[in-house]
């Protein structure tokens, strides 16, 4: 009796290293400017090569401006890395889509609509939210940049294998509340380390209504609960998904690859080494009010006093509010902000920004408020346009920019003030992580899309 | 020292100075702000460790007592978030060898192991205890990873339990990728077998 994650982890093994350590092969190695600069000098010190320069695809999103792309990039800095992986691309015989290309983007928004990213496979990255690729029922895992250099001249990976939880989500969604909602709430009930160790399972009714794009945006915040990573059984959605995209097989190769793709699947005795559940109709929108993933409350509650926590939390509460400008008791619902930025590799797919378009249509970006909308890829972004988004955004005031991570992590220009709230659909709260002194409240797109215009934080559902 | 060329320095034990970081879900963010992370190289990064937060003239590794400590002790689930290796470097670079907290993230584990940093994983009383003696001023411990124990010279003495994988890879300081390429005809028979 095997789990999901059992079978994507037996299916790779190239042998057996020790007691639970594998050295396991690697089906697609995604690679961006940031994290892989350092491995690829390694690799020409020691004169080695791209074991499978054609299982590697490489993009530019980390530090890439948003504006305007027939400028050069003002950054020296972010220049140098970006002419590095177009030079080290070039070296190594491996695909890049660069800043010229209808097919950049962020790593993780660009593999799947590809169709790059394939049930069963063993995916890696140096990035955490590698993670997103799960929703296929991949094994896809975030890795430091010596394990980008490993796997670049090995194809492989040593890895310990992780336990197994089960995520299980019943019941049904109410309207007004997505799959950001989900996993935030999840973060919230497990806690930042809760899945430390372990991959996550997500299964129950709730996520088979997902779609695959809402997939993404549960697999993509795994690690923000500590999981090594996120999955989801492949099913119909994920081949409705895949079918015709154009890395997808096709022809004779695609009805091979659906009979594989339809054994990764957990059987139903299959034991999981821990359990966790949610009920789906619990949950409301969530905002968070601290400096983690989770800490995080429904729309309809109130900043919480740490004095009420416990003794554990007390203090990094204690700090979070401190940093965040906000006062024990206050009612989260209205409380203002300064910035909204629809983005990042968490919910800038074209799902996302429909959602949001829809709640913004034919109204306008409060005064006190700077919203921008960040599509996940030139895809996506030329998707917005065909379908008439970009106008929608555009005429209630948003700024409508190119692909890249953007805001997420204040890389390139894109970053807040010091002390300026925002609204962010991305996944990472941290200290400073928009920008030094920023606060940051993450939640879904269709929150955000309304504080923008409210210029506050409001509960969509009534709005 | 290590982290910044040819091989790693292996670890097998070490004495020197303690400071704690009493917090707990540290994250990379902090350990090393992205504007430190556009280099092309391994090594510059140790002034931009907790850069934001050493602008605070109170911030724990500010202290005079704090100057030459080689051991951070910590809070739980350090080193959450981003996979940026950049953190470890930083650490490693400002002169960390060891690092001591309840519980680490994952991805932030397998880098210290890579990098010739020791991440000692102890109950939280334990750490507690380790975070107040160095509260008292200048503290040290001694950290042995051949016989997997911490201690000190006030009796203090735990046993810890590192990842088997990563415990050969810090003692031996092995070059992992040089040791992989050796399993050569086992990985070109497993591309054989999935052609």
């Amino acid at each position: 009796m095997k789990t999901l994650f059992d079978r994507v982890w037996d299916a790779h093994v190239v042998r057996e290293l020790a007691d639970n350590v594998a050295l396991l092969y690697v089906d697609l190695h995604l690679v961006h400017e940031v994290t892989s600069p350092q491995a690829f000098a390694g690799l020409k010190r020691e004169n080695r090569t791209v074991r499978r320069p054609e299982l590697t695809l490489a993009t530019v999103d980390h530090n890439v401006p948003t504006g305007d792309r027939s400028l050069p990039i003002t950054d020296e800095i972010a220049a140098r890395q970006v002419d590095a992986l177009g030079s080290n691309a070039r070296e190594f015989g491996i695909e890049l889509f660069d800043l010229r290309s209808p097919d950049q983007g962020i790593v993780h928004i660009i593999g799947p609509e590809l169709g790059a990213t394939q049930p069963g496979m063993v995916i890696v990255c140096g990035d955490s939210h590698t993670s997103t690729h799960g929703a296929f029922g991949a094994f896809a895992l975030g890795i430091g940049t010596s394990e980008v250099e490993h796997v670049l001249a090995t194809q492989c990976i040593v890895l310990k294998k992780p336990r197994n939880l089960e995520a299980r989500i019943s019941g049904s969604l109410e309207p007004g509340v997505g799959a950001k909602d989900l996993i935030l709430a999840l973060i919230g009930k497990i806690g930042t380390a809760g899945a430390t160790g372990h991959v996550i399972e997500y299964t129950g009714d709730a996520v088979r209504a997902l779609s695959m794009e809402e997939r993404m945006t549960v697999c993509n915040m795994s690690i923000e609960a500590g999981a090594r990573a996120g999955m989801i059984a492949p099913d119909e959605v994920t081949f409705d998904y895949l079918e015709g995209r154009p890395r997808a097989p096709a022809g004779a190769a695609w009805t091979a690859a659906l009979a594989r793709w339809q054994t990764f699947r957990s059987d139903p005795t299959a034991r999981y080494d821990a359990h966790v559940s949610l009920d789906a109709g619990n949950v409301g929108p969530q905002v968070t009010w601290g400096t983690t993933p989770g800490m995080v409350a429904d729309i309809t509650a109130r900043v919480p006093d740490p004095a009420q926590l416990g003794e554990n939390e007390r203090e990094a509460a204690t700090r979070a509010l401190e940093y965040m400008g906000l006062k024990p008791g206050t009612p989260l619902a209205g409380i203002p902000i300064d910035r909204v930025f629809l983005g990042s590799c968490t919910n800038a797919r074209i799902e996302d920004l429909r959602t949001a378009a829809n709640v913004v249509r034919g109204r306008h970006v409060s005064s006190r408020v700077r919203a921008m909308v960040v599509p996940g890829s030139q895809r996506v972004k030329a998707q917005a346009e065909r379908e008439g988004l970009d106008r929608v955004f555009r005429d209630a005031g948003f700024e409508w920019r190119n692909a890249g991570c953007s805001m997420c992590l204040g890389m390139n220009a894109d970053v807040l003030g010091a002390g300026e709230r925002c609204a962010a659909t991305s996944n990472r709260n941290f200290e400073g992580r928009q920008g030094r002194g920023g606060r940051t409240h993450l939640m879904s797109p269709a929150m955000a899309a309304a504080a923008a215009i409210e210029g506050r934080l409001v509960d969509v559902r009534g709005w | 020292m290590c982290a910044d060329g040819d091989g790693m320095t292996p670890f097998v034990r070490h004495r020197g100075k303690v400071v704690a970081l009493p917090r707990r879900d540290v994250d990379t963010d902090q350990i090393i702000p992205k504007q430190f992370l556009k280099g092309v190289e391994r090594t510059g990064f140790g002034e931009g460790l907790f850069f934001d937060w050493r602008a605070d003239p109170n911030f724990e590794l500010n202290r005079p007592e704090a100057r030459g400590a080689t051991i951070l002790v910590t809070g739980p689930n350090f080193g959450c978030g981003s996979s940026r290796e950049h953190a470890v470097w930083a650490l490693a670079q400002y002169g960390f060898r060891a690092i001591i907290a309840p519980s680490f993230a994952d991805i932030f584990l397998s880098n210290c192991y890579r990098n010739g940093v020791l991440p000692v994983q102890l109950p939280a009383a334990e750490v507690d205890t380790l975070i107040q003696r160095a509260a008292g001023g200048s503290y040290e411990l001694a950290v042995d990873l051949e016989e997997c124990v911490v201690s000190d010279d006030r009796g203090f003495s735990a046993h810890f339990s590192p990842d088997p994988y990563g415990r050969e890879l810090l003692l031996r300081g092995l070059d992992e990728i040089g040791r992989t390429l050796l399993e050569e005809p086992s990985i070109a028979a497993y591309e054989r077998s999935h052609a």
